[in-house]
């Protein structure tokens, strides 16, 4: 290696060690610090008489939506709230008895699974459970 | 008065050269052919964005961020503050209008092939202009911190997200965090008023540069031209002139509405649609099933988006390879079948 290659690599290593030091920061800054908050295993979203047939309810479970529904036939179910598609915040549609996703007609039935438009998966599945008169809502999946 | 401004220019001359530039500036013309029209497209970007800067610095004046303010201070000044719902008006419309003169500019060069070279960076930095200001229409919808806006920012970062390898970390660092919060208006808002308009000012002076240096591109060879200075300047300046009434009628007879707070614990209402500049793509998004082969639809349809983007930007350089006797009919199918797609997937996502 002569003189010229090894000033070359030199300075061109120097250079490229400076702008790293320079970026690396800036990247660590924008991002976000991870949340390490304990995640919740259970809910309690209310009482049985406050969910009448075909009512629904989006609460927060730890740091997700989730929406509680009741069906026509008085039947609980616990959902993950988050459309699979893009993101949006799904609702329960009554008339049709199923999930529906406004932003872009995403459609799920009530156990969660995509039956039509673009949501690639399932909504995550959360287990109900009454006790007494609570409605808990327990993060195992059913 | 006349002396002391003829004292001030010589002061001026003596030390910038003032007369070189007057000089320069009187011997640049513009062709006259059926297309001259279009020369003030670029003209009109140009004013609105000035317009968009003064009304922006006034909201300024009152404009508060965060999830428990900025609503209510968008609130305060559309009902509260004199002339507060025509400064926000004004700055909506305005953005509006500029994202369309910016489309018919966009579109003007591509049908007078005036991007040929030598101009193909002139193209290049237009197409950079034209996502800044869609960028600037997407972080400035965020900040009223309303129910639209919360979910049109939802669902554009989260393509964002879908980027393969990188998307999760840029997402990260778009909304600050896993979901859309207080820090994604923050964000959005340190990007919309400080990080965009020194970005898109300093760009405009590049791509305005390469105008004044290369001159307007003359692709009829047209007989007949104009002086720039005072002539087509002047005409510039009437055109501004109806612009601005333009605006003002749209913010006085249609005002932009507020609508509700955002809630992240509300289901995206019914009817929910973008601004019209990002119909298309969502309409496109909409109607991608989940899955196509092994590949996720919405990754299918980023990636489509991503390539007609690119198609859009690469015309100078793939222009220039094509057949001589073909090339102006292959760039005039691709503008208009560009075009076509275009306002087909708007109006279908409008009426969907």
């Amino acid at each position: 290696m002569n003189r010229k290659t090894f000033l070359n690599l030199a300075v061109g290593a120097g250079g490229a060690g400076f702008l790293a030091s320079m970026v690396y920061p800036v990247l660590r800054f924008l991002l976000p610090a991870e949340q390490t908050e304990a995640q919740p295993d259970v809910l309690k979203v209310g009482t049985v008489k406050d969910f009448g047939d075909g009512a629904s309810k989006i609460l927060k479970f730890g740091r997700h939506p989730i929406i509680v529904i009741r069906d026509a036939k008085g039947g609980f179910h616990a959902l993950s709230a988050t459309c699979t598609h893009l993101d949006c915040i799904v609702q329960y549609k009554k008339d049709e008895d199923l999930v529906w996703c406004a932003c872009h007609n995403g459609k799920y039935d009530l156990s969660g699974k995509n039956v039509s438009g673009p949501p690639p998966r399932p909504l995550d599945k959360y287990t109900v459970k009454v006790q007494g008169e609570d409605l808990l809502v327990l993060r195992e999946t059913a | 008065m006349n002396g002391l401004l003829c004292s001030a220019f010589g002061w001026l001359d003596e030390r910038f050269d003032v007369k070189g530039l007057v000089e320069f500036a009187s011997h640049k013309r513009v062709p006259i052919h059926r297309g001259s029209v279009f020369y003030y497209a670029g003209g009109v970007c140009a004013f609105l964005f000035l317009l968009q800067v003064a009304s922006g610095i006034l909201l300024l004046m009152y404009y508060r961020v965060g999830t428990d303010a900025s609503y209510e201070s968008v609130r305060y000044i559309i009902t509260k503050v004199p002339f507060g719902w025509l400064m926000r008006s004004v700055h909506s419309w305005g953005a509006n209008l500029m994202v369309l003169f910016v489309f018919i500019h966009m579109l003007s060069v591509l049908f007078m092939k005036a991007y040929r070279k030598p101009r193909e960076l002139t193209w290049v930095t237009g197409c950079a202009l034209m996502g800044l200001a869609m960028a600037f229409g997407f972080s400035g919808y965020l900040l009223p911190w309303n129910e639209l806006a919360y979910f049109a920012t939802k669902v554009g970062t989260d393509i964002i997200g879908q980027v393969p390898l990188v998307g999760h970390f840029l997402l990260k660092i778009v909304r600050g965090g896993e979901e859309v919060t207080g820090a994604t208006l923050s964000r959005f808002f340190g990007l919309h008023v400080a990080i965009l308009p020194a970005l898109l000012t300093s760009l405009m002076g590049v791509h305005l540069l390469f105008v004044q240096v290369q001159g307007m591109a003359d692709t009829d060879k047209a007989k007949k031209t104009m002086p720039f200075f005072p002539n087509f300047i002047l005409r510039d300046a009437i055109l501004w002139l109806l612009v601005l009434n333009a605006v003002c009628a749209l913010a006085v007879f249609l005002p932009w509405e507020l609508g509700k707070k955002a809630d992240a614990l509300a289901s995206a209402p019914a009817g929910i649609k973008p601004e019209w500049y990002f119909l298309a793509q969502y309409q496109f998004l909409k109607i991608l099933p989940g899955k196509i082969g092994p590949v996720s639809g919405e990754l299918v349809g980023i990636g489509v988006v991503s390539l007609a983007g690119l198609l859009f930007v690469a015309v100078p350089f793939w222009d220039r390879v094509l057949p001589e006797e073909r090339r102006d009919r292959a760039v005039n199918l691709f503008g208009w079948v560009s075009l076509a797609v275009l306002a087909a997937m708007t109006v279908w996502g409008h009426l969907s």
